[in-house]
């Protein structure tokens, strides 16, 4: 059976996550544009920080918590949409 | 792109959040009805991808990097409403979790990232597969077009969002946004292509799901 094609691509986005330490560090487009033009001073810092910047907090290795921030962040978000889509499909009936 | 507070005045960031919550409304709706069985893991994976792939910064011109969005392959797959709720998902816990992208700017971030780009970028392949056929060679074109002008298009969008909230006059910012992001979206549309290619490779059939 190929009912499990999902696990094997999940696991393909898990090696993409592991590859984040080696992202880039220059500032994005629009952050560029907004140091270039003057209104980057603008930005206002988050009330609250979790994962914040993509680094898990308490770890000494930047390294690793890029990689951590990066697994944990990748099976959220397959679990939400997962989840989310499965609700849409399976409450179908009920709501018609 | 994340547009992080500070950046959009009041009015911006009210008129963005009524206008995506409505569409995000609208998508629930469509999915509700439209969406299959063999969906519902492909907007997991797909999720998880758009997230693990946007923190792959890759550098352009003059010490700038960019990232992918993903909305155009999200949309290419799975249609553009369920583009558009793979991008919320995405967008909601990168500001929520990971602090990209400010709280009062997700209205406009997922107008930008998750409406313009998943419309823009699924109606851009249509004509493209329309003009070149809808064989291996057109896909892949229309992929990478798509994906390129959905990531342009969200970038004009972004900067007419920063001029009306008088963050930069339209004269400034729009060329400079569109500028940059003309160059990322080469990496966008190389990324989509890339992965249209695999799919095609390895579960072709992927690609006949109805689009929602």
């Amino acid at each position: 059976m190929k009912s499990k094609w999902w696990l094997i691509a999940l696991v393909f986005c898990l090696v993409v996550a592991f590859f984040a330490p080696l992202a880039s560090s220059s500032p994005d487009g629009l952050e560029r544009v907004a140091e270039d033009v003057g209104f980057m001073e603008l930005a206002q810092e988050a009330p609250f920080s979790l994962i914040a910047d993509y680094v898990f907090p308490g770890l000494e290795n930047e390294a690793l918590a890029t990689i951590l921030a990066g697994i944990v962040g990748t099976l959220i978000l397959f679990g939400i949409a997962y989840a989310l889509a499965w609700l849409l499909v399976s409450r179908r009936r009920e709501t018609v | 792109m994340h547009i992080p507070d500070g950046f959009l005045n009041i009015a911006t960031v009210a008129t963005t959040y009524a206008v995506s919550a409505g569409g995000v409304g609208n998508a629930v709706r469509i999915a509700n009805k439209k969406l299959g069985e063999k969906q519902v893991p492909l907007m997991g994976v797909l999720a998880a991808f758009i997230f693990a792939a946007q923190m792959l910064n890759f550098p352009i011109a003059g010490g700038t990097s960019g990232h992918l969005i993903g909305a155009a392959l999200a949309a290419i797959l799975l249609g553009p409403w369920a583009a558009v709720l793979i991008m919320s998902c995405v967008l909601i816990a990168q500001s929520l979790i990971f602090q990209d992208g400010g709280l009062l700017a997700l209205g406009a971030n997922i107008f930008n990232m998750g409406i313009i780009a998943s419309f823009s970028g699924y109606y851009i392949y249509r004509l493209v597969t329309w003009l070149l056929g809808n064989d291996r060679r057109g896909k892949l074109a229309g992929g990478a077009i798509g994906a390129w002008g959905s990531v342009f298009l969200a970038s004009i969008v972004c900067a007419i969002e920063l001029a009306v909230s008088g963050a930069s006059p339209i004269g400034v910012v729009l060329p400079a946004m569109a500028g940059f992001h003309a160059l990322i979206g080469i990496g966008e549309g190389l990324i989509t292509a890339a992965v249209l290619s695999l799919v095609l490779a390895t579960r072709a059939d992927l690609m006949q799901l109805q689009r929602i």
